[in-house]
């Protein structure tokens, strides 16, 4: 709180940038966490909330005649453009924010603070929820070519690795040792999935140490490894994900590529995805594009081009497609690195993933896919989301690019999510907003160092309580579709409006048809409950049922042709602790009429609901 | 003439089809006088591809040795490949399909040969008549009349027989008009805002000329929709520039000196040669293969439709605003009045009028607006984005309008009865049809061609039961409300249904579809079911009752 000179300014107005109604006038908060602004306007009350963590920038406008303008950018993309009557009230308020939205230790975030009245079994629970060692055991590791390892137990093979992770078996102590020793940071070659119908595996990995000559031959034979735990293709690829021009600049410096010649049958392949200084200047210019006022047409499609953002996102989903492809199609194992194997490694080894395996479609697999591929893989949430005052040149939108191609991924198969839009947004806001200790750090060492296992809440729980809106009513359950093949030529890559205009609600469509099937998907649990409460009534008054269009034979053939449910709808609040694949098998087994148990006071109950 | 002299080979074997994400297939090509059929011979899983040859935009012929391929491209933007043993065949077949397909007489069309095998129900010929159009009106306001004026299509051949006008000017004072407007399009009623009782009429320019001529009658015409003390808008959708520059030739615009209650604001909406480049540069970008994403947004930037899209909604939006928020009544009109003109009033209405949005409604819409209103269809619709011809006339004015009520739908998609097949259904029918609705340009052309006697309508076949099924949008709700769509480019998206329809599988999307139809159906059903038992149980609750009461009678008997 010492950062708060100023906490309530009133008279306070809010700029739309879109509609051209009045300003909303009313009274501005500061308070530890957030900034709140109440418009006292509004016939109903109104409140924006603005998390400090969210603010990316904060700028003193010039002096207009309404007063002293203060523009906020957030890292969710929400902009909130604010007039203050008095200079001082403003300048009090920007310095205050300049401090609070720049954290210097990491006490200072918020996930140290949170408290949200939970038990202390339930926090420990919850971080429980998401076990890895399941998500392994459901592709079969430990077998026979693959095993757990603790050899990084210590953090001595590297310190930026987990602990535990998945190596060929044939790949002995020395060799995994020498093998870090030649991969920049230490990170071998690790399983990042394995795909069991036919044993091509996905590994990921740092750049080789190779300069123009080096070699290494346990590097080699870790390769080796990896390629004879899949006797079924005589080769495996080797993706290296940058730019070749990009990799062969990292020659000069020690780094660089395999040598196709010193691997015995390796493919080598370079997809150029571009590195996170690319990536953080596109994102820029794409915000300038959605921030421009009344833009033309011709504007728009210019800036969204001149971005090259969807370049960039067509780059990795062509990477995710081809490594998904390799593995199921061509058989073949494949490895894949960019420089440090922490960025575009972590986006298309999730995506291939995700395209290949339905269990990462569900709400439970995506998470186990964030904690595996991103979170214990050591992708650097806190230098990429700029969570403390640090070095902006690390900050880079890689997440939120993954994010997107799983969004883009949706509009080409809205049936095969378990979870909506929403999801992927709440995940997005909390990667930034510190509120929960997931997203902390930059490893799995430096978040034990910060002790967030023992001092915050983990995230998951929270969002598994709230599946009902944040499922996908259309997702036709675990087995309806395998494999995804996306279209990925340019047309089949939209301009994400809910993400990037997010806050801009009058851009978005008026009535929203995910709301109105969520409330039809309520409705039913509702109708269901009302048809079997009355059928059980209706024999005691009367023997055979009327043949009418209601009776039971019929709403058997309704119950079959209904769409089954994804989830149980009536799981509420407990998280469950298995993340198995039984998960989704479970739904269809479901039917959807089940018989409950009611007494009278539930009618009442609903008859409340109703009114 | 015998369509049997244009088909020298009618029938040839061992073709095979090639359609993007299908499977090649192999079987018979069969040419008759109005359809390209193909059918395979499989048993297991026979498929069959009927083709109107008025879809056919255009064709291509090479050759690989005596393996000929020809390359269809269609007025729904489809392309399809036929690889044809033979080169005599091959160059007959190809021949056959040109002229089959460019048959300049309109009595050749399919439609006069068409005979339907459905029960009509309803002619749809009659469905929507302005008679009864003006019956609802009359319940509301009394300020108008139904002329017959233009009954011999003598004083504007492309108006219909009968018009609405407002009740104080009489016939005369209308040929008058009619004299000082482009084309005889004297200003007409084209809408009627309950709420407020504004008014939206439509005509064409004004002949003003360079010496600025004037017309008292019009300058009284268009004065009686005003409120007294109130101003109105003309909506005219050209530049100033192009509108100063059509007096030389006779053309021009109201002048304020004339027109003194009148606003004249100038929105652009760009004319049909255009937009038929525009559509043509879309459509070949959308077939792009390529995988360079700069190049598509450039390609699609450099077509300028969605700027076209988002011009003419803005107009609309204007339009509708000076109607439902200035309480003002509006004039509308370009140069011929038969275009942008009907863009802009058809527009304004979906946004208005929620009975628009209903499937009749919309129907009803496209009779009054486009073919009672006298657009050209057959000139506008004659070819597709894939013809060589690049005649003046052919332009996807129509198209564009029902893509902006797509864009609309798309924001608003519980507010429409129908769907977006039902759009895209129409898009169909306008190019290519088995009905005579679209054929001609104006009423006066359907008369002649005694279209109504001579073909089925498309209202007949789409208003049963059984079709309009398919087009029925599962989350309609009435929304009685003006509905403004947003015209942000972030707001506005390509009509993938069109135009990216052939190339990208559907499956997935058609899922979704199904989906979010078997949710809202199953409800509809439980709660019907819900309501039969209450019903029932109160039923028997009642009877238990009854008998009771009985009982209680006999008793007391003995």
């Amino acid at each position: 709180m010492e950062h708060i000179s100023t906490p309530k300014v009133e008279n306070v107005k809010l700029l739309d940038r879109y509609a051209n109604r009045k300003a909303a006038s009313g009274t501005l908060y500061l308070t530890a966490t957030h900034l709140i602004y109440v418009d006292a306007s509004a016939e109903v009350r109104k409140e924006t909330w603005i998390l400090h963590h969210h603010i990316s920038s904060v700028e003193k406008l010039p002096l207009t005649t309404a007063g002293y303008p203060l523009l906020i950018h957030c890292k969710n993309f929400h902009v909130a453009h604010f007039v203050i009557g008095q200079e001082r009230d403003c300048h009090d308020v920007f310095t205050s924010l300049l401090k609070l939205s720049q954290p210097v230790k990491p006490e200072e975030l918020y996930a140290f603070s949170y408290n949200p009245k939970m038990s202390k079994e339930n926090r420990e629970m919850g971080w429980k929820l998401i076990d890895l060692r399941l998500d392994y055991q459901r592709m079969g590791i430990p077998n026979d070519s693959w095993e757990i390892t603790d050899i990084n137990k210590d953090y001595e093979v590297c310190s930026t690795y987990p602990p535990e992770f998945v190596v060929p078996r044939a790949a002995t102590k020395a060799v995994v040792m020498g093998s870090s020793r030649f991969r920049s940071r230490g990170r071998i070659p690790v399983l990042s999935y394995l795909y069991k119908e036919n044993n091509a595996a996905l590994c990921r990995c740092s750049q080789p140490l190779a300069g123009f000559s080096a070699r290494c031959l346990e590097d080699e034979q870790m390769l080796q490894a990896i390629r004879e735990a899949n006797p079924g293709c005589p080769f495996m690829y080797v993706v290296d994900t940058r730019p070749k021009l990009n990799a062969m600049a990292n020659r000069a410096a020690g780094k660089g590529y395999e040598n196709e010649d010193n691997y015995e049958n390796i493919r080598f392949k370079f997809i150029g995805i571009e590195n996170i200084h690319v990536m953080r200047s596109s994102l820029q210019k794409l915000l300038e594009v959605c921030e421009m006022k009344s833009p033309s047409m011709s504007d728009f499609l210019t800036g969204l081009e001149n971005s090259g953002w969807l370049r960039h996102i067509k780059a990795v989903m062509d990477a995710g497609v081809f490594l998904a492809k390799a593995v199921k199609e061509e058989r073949a194992s494949v490895l894949v690195h960019c420089s440090d194997g922490w960025d575009r490694t972590a986006q298309v080894c999730s995506l291939a993933s995700l395209l290949l395996d339905p269990f990462y479609r569900t709400f439970k697999g995506f998470m186990v896919l964030i904690e595996k591929e991103w979170i214990a893989m050591g992708h650097k949430f806190s230098h990429r989301c700029g969570h403390l005052d640090g070095d902006p040149k690390e900050v880079s939108p890689v997440f939120t690019q993954f994010v997107e191609c799983v969004w883009q991924l949706m509009q080409q198969f809205p049936c095969s999510f378990e979870f909506s839009e929403r999801f992927l947004l709440e995940i997005h806001d909390h990667v930034y907003s510190c509120q929960f200790g997931n997203f902390l750090g930059t490893c799995h060492k430096e978040r034990e160092e910060l002790r967030i296992f023992e001092k915050t809440h983990s995230l998951w729980p929270f969002l598994l309580q709230r599946k009902q809106e944040l499922r996908n009513p259309l997702y036709r359950g675990f087995t309806a579709y395998k494999e995804l093949q996306p279209n990925t030529l340019p047309f089949s890559f939209q301009f994400w409006c809910g993400m990037y205009n997010r806050f801009d609600k009058g851009m978005h469509p008026k009535q929203c048809v995910l709301d109105q099937l969520l409330g039809c998907l309520s409705q039913k649990v509702t109708l269901e409950d009302n048809a079997s409460h009355l059928e059980n009534k209706l024999p005691i008054l009367d023997g055979p049922l009327p043949s009418e269009g209601c009776t039971s034979p019929k709403a058997g053939a309704a119950a079959a042709k209904a769409p089954t449910p994804p989830q149980d709808c009536a799981e509420g609040a407990t998280p469950v602790l298995s993340n198995g694949p039984s998960l989704g098998h479970q739904k269809h087994k479901e039917s959807p009429a089940q018989p409950r148990d009611l007494g009278a006071s539930r009618e009442d109950e609903q008859a409340q609901h109703q009114g | 003439m015998e369509f049997a002299e244009l088909i020298k080979t009618p029938r040839a074997d061992n073709v095979v089809l090639h359609r993007p994400f299908h499977l090649a297939v192999e079987g018979t090509l069969c040419l008759t006088g109005h359809h390209l059929i193909f059918s395979s011979r499989r048993q297991d899983n026979a498929e069959e591809l009927w083709l109107l040859h008025s879809n056919i935009d255009s064709i291509d012929k090479r050759f690989v040795g005596s393996l000929g391929t020809i390359v269809i491209k269609c007025k729904d933007l489809r392309i399809i490949q036929l690889d044809i043993p033979g080169m005599e065949e091959c160059l007959n077949i190809a021949s056959s399909i040109e002229a089959l397909s460019t048959l300049d007489s309109v009595t050749l069309m399919y439609p006069f040969f068409y005979r339907p095998m459905f029960e009509v129900l309803e002619d749809g010929w009659s469905s929507f008549l302005l008679e009864q159009e003006f019956e609802l009106l009359s319940s509301v306001t009394n300020e108008w009349r139904l002329s017959c004026v233009n009954k011999e299509f003598s004083v504007c051949p492309s108006y219909p027989p009968v018009v609405i006008v407002p009740k104080s000017v009489d016939d005369d004072a209308l040929r008058k008009v009619a004299l000082f407007r482009h084309g005889g399009r004297f200003p007409v009623l084209s809408y009627y805002h309950k709420k407020n009782g504004m008014a939206m009429l439509r005509s064409s320019q004004p002949l003003t000329g360079t010496n600025g001529r004037r017309c008292k009658e019009d300058e009284k015409l268009v004065n009686a929709t005003l409120r007294s003390g109130r101003r109105g808008f003309v909506i005219d959708t050209r530049p100033l520039t192009v509108a100063q520059q059509a007096r030389a030739k006779g053309g021009g615009f109201e002048q304020e000196v004339h027109y003194p209650q009148w606003r004249r604001i100038h929105k652009y909406i760009e004319r049909f040669n255009i937009l038929q480049e525009s559509f043509i540069k879309l459509v070949e970008a959308c077939n792009d293969q390529s995988h360079n994403m700069d190049r598509w947004l450039s390609k699609l930037e450099a077509s300028n439709w969605l700027t076209h899209i988002k011009e003419l909604l803005t107009a609309a939006c204007l339009a509708a605003q000076c109607i439902d928020r200035e309480g003002a009544s509006v004039l509308v009109h370009g140069s011929e009045g038969t275009d942008s003109t009907l863009q802009v009033t058809s527009l304004a209405q979906i946004i208005l009028d929620p009975r628009c949005r209903t499937i009749r409604g919309f129907e009803a819409l496209i009779v009054r607006e486009w073919l009672q209103a006298g657009h050209p269809f057959q000139q506008r619709c004659a070819q597709s984005a894939y013809s060589n011809s690049k005649q003046k006339w052919e332009a996807p004015v129509f198209l564009l309008f029902l893509e902006c009520v797509w864009q609309i739908h798309r924001q608003f998609p519980c507010s429409f009865e129908f769907n977006e097949q039902f759009l895209i259904m129409l898009f169909e029918h306008a190019y290519a049809s088995q009905f005579g609705t679209f054929l001609g340009n104006n009423e006066n052309e359907r008369a002649k061609l005694k279209l109504p006697q001579k073909t089925m309508s498309l209202w007949s076949w789409v208003n049963r039961p059984e079709e309009l099924s398919r087009f029925q949008n599962p989350l309609y709700e009435a929304n009685s409300l003006v509905i403004w769509p947003s015209v942000a480019p972030q707001s506005l998206q390509l009509w993938e249904g069109v135009f990216l329809r052939w190339n990208r599988p559907s499956r997935f999307l058609e899922e979704a579809e199904e989906e979010r139809i078997n949710i809202i159906k199953y409800n509809k059903e439980l709660q019907a079911r819900v309501n039969a038992l209450r019903r029932r149980l109160a039923e028997l609750e009642a009877e238990d009752e009854d008998e009771e009461v009985q009982e209680e009678e006999e008793e007391e008997e003995p």
